[in-house]
């Protein structure tokens, strides 16, 4: 089958960008000037990336609606205001992970940010589980833009003015050339950002404003180290079917009000959070240069086999090796010295705190 | 006078007498992206033809670095280890890898000249 092109495909080309192909589309890994000067780039001034592949699933019914989605997912959704975003999970009853989410409250119903390579699966899966009851579109008319890093939001400002002033997780209708686009305060990045759902025949004049008021676009490549100096999970490599959102250290996600209700896979949550957890996600740090890709093996100073990477990757930003796995719990704790198995030798490693880069989220109302 | 010569793997060798100088080809860094970590094996090691001879990290992924000649390793470049942006800023001159005296010079035959690897690269490139 041949791959899916995005609607930013021949600025992408313009832009001499470096195809991959991801999730069944051709994406770019990187531009001309590379990942390490993209990712600062993003960290110092601003970047624009097209992440036009995720799923954007629009539900939309009466009341009923909020009721029949608090049965998938673990979150207080009566509560949530309009236009107000949260991070959540689709889980199987063993609460292993479907896939990670943002789900936002939108005037008829909500809107459902997926990951490109679930998002097929998640919509059947959701379709089943609300019986068919509800009008569910998995758009396929409309793009996703993500601009991230300090001068975002006054580049952002520049061409859609008064979107400064959105909350941090929060969304608004805004118009753009006659078309009316959805602007969430939210990223992946670590920084401060939006991210924009507009439609496809729009996308493209949005862009190359961004660009004429100073910002670059920014490939997959970056964004990936961004994500990972961030502390955050990149789906099927630090989170999957064989992970809890308490394994992977995400409670917090996971709404107070909830534990004791049903959802796929409450009682394995409501079971680990009172018992604890045989693994943990921690963040780990080499001692030396050497990086640690997904599956390399996690070993104690007496030479066991206590856990193995997910992710690992050089931080530009914090210029050093850096990993997330997962560990047996008696090894999580802070400073716990641990041993990498990299091409047959044992590089030593430390556990340490995540995110590896402070976050500069806006401050605001944050209230999980 | 040097000589220099290219291997499929995309190691350049430069020639002078029984030394030979080894780096990664301007195409292999490109391709690589930006490079992260080097490995390099040590000082006064052998190595043989084709075998493994060090690993390059870019943030993309881990790459071997072949040797194309047999020899005694009586240099590294630890510039390149302290430093490994050096092998994206100049990959066929300050960063070289390690200088080897070698084992057997008819192994230079199986190189190619310049114009040979510029049609080969562009060939493989994908």
């Amino acid at each position: 089958m041949e791959s899916k092109k995005t609607s930013l495909f021949n600025l992408h080309q313009k832009h001499e960008a470096k195809f991959v192909e991801f999730a069944g589309y051709k994406m770019p890994i990187q531009y001309k000037d590379g990942i390490i000067q993209e990712h600062k780039f993003t960290r110092t001034k601003s970047g624009i990336f097209d992440v036009s592949h995720m799923g954007q699933l629009f539900i939309r019914g009466k009341e009923d609606l909020t009721k029949s989605l608090e049965k998938l997912f673990p979150l207080d959704l009566k509560k949530l205001n309009l236009d107000q975003s949260k991070y959540s999970f689709l889980m199987n009853d063993e609460a292993g992970i479907y896939d990670d989410l943002i789900i936002t409250k939108i005037k008829e119903g909500y809107l459902i940010i997926l990951n490109a390579a679930c998002k097929n699966q998640d919509y059947k899966i959701i379709e089943e589980k609300l019986d068919n009851n509800y009008e569910m579109n998995l758009s396929e008319n409309l793009s996703l833009i993500a601009i991230q890093g300090p001068d975002a939001k006054n580049v952002l400002e520049k061409v859609i003015p008064n979107s400064n002033k959105l909350k941090f997780m929060n969304g608004k209708n805004f118009n753009f050339e006659d078309s009316s686009i959805y602007i969430t305060r939210s990223g992946y990045t670590g920084e401060d950002g939006f991210e924009i759902s507009i439609n496809n025949n729009k996308t493209q004049k949005l862009v190359e404003l961004l660009l004429e008021n100073g910002s670059k676009l920014i490939g997959l490549g970056a964004r990936d180290t961004l994500r990972l100096e961030a502390g955050l999970c990149l789906y099927g490599n630090d989170i999957d079917l064989k992970t809890s959102p308490i394994e992977a250290n995400l409670k917090w996600a996971i709404a107070k009000s909830r534990i004791e209700t049903d959802y796929p896979g409450s009682n394995i949550i409501k079971n680990q959070i009172k018992n604890g957890v045989k693994k943990l996600r921690v963040g780990i740090k080499p001692e030396t240069r050497v990086i640690a890709r997904g599956e390399t093996k996690i070993y104690n100073d007496q030479n066991k086999e206590i856990g193995k990477i997910t992710s690992g990757t050089f931080g530009p930003s914090v210029e050093c090796s850096i990993a997330m796995g997962y560990v047996e719990n008696t090894y999580c704790s802070i400073d716990t010295k641990i041993f990498l198995e990299v091409r047959g030798k044992k590089v030593p490693a430390n556990i340490c705190n995540l995110p590896f880069y402070k976050k500069n989220y806006l401050k605001g109302e944050i209230n999980v | 006078m040097s000589e220099v010569k290219f291997s499929k793997e995309h190691e350049w060798v430069k020639l002078e007498g029984e030394v030979a100088t080894i780096g990664i080809t301007k195409h292999a860094a490109e391709m690589l992206g930006d490079i992260v970590f080097v490995e390099l094996p040590e000082k006064g090691s052998n190595v043989e033809k084709d075998g493994s001879a060090g690993v390059v990290e870019s943030t993309k992924a881990a790459s071997d670095v072949y040797t194309p000649l047999s020899g005694e390793l009586i240099d590294i470049n630890q510039s390149i280890v302290d430093d490994p942006s050096k092998i994206n800023k100049d990959p066929e001159g300050d960063a070289w890898f390690f200088k080897l005296k070698m084992k057997d010079k008819s192994e230079i035959g199986s190189l190619m000249n310049r114009e040979e690897y510029d049609k080969f690269s562009k060939e493989n490139s994908s």
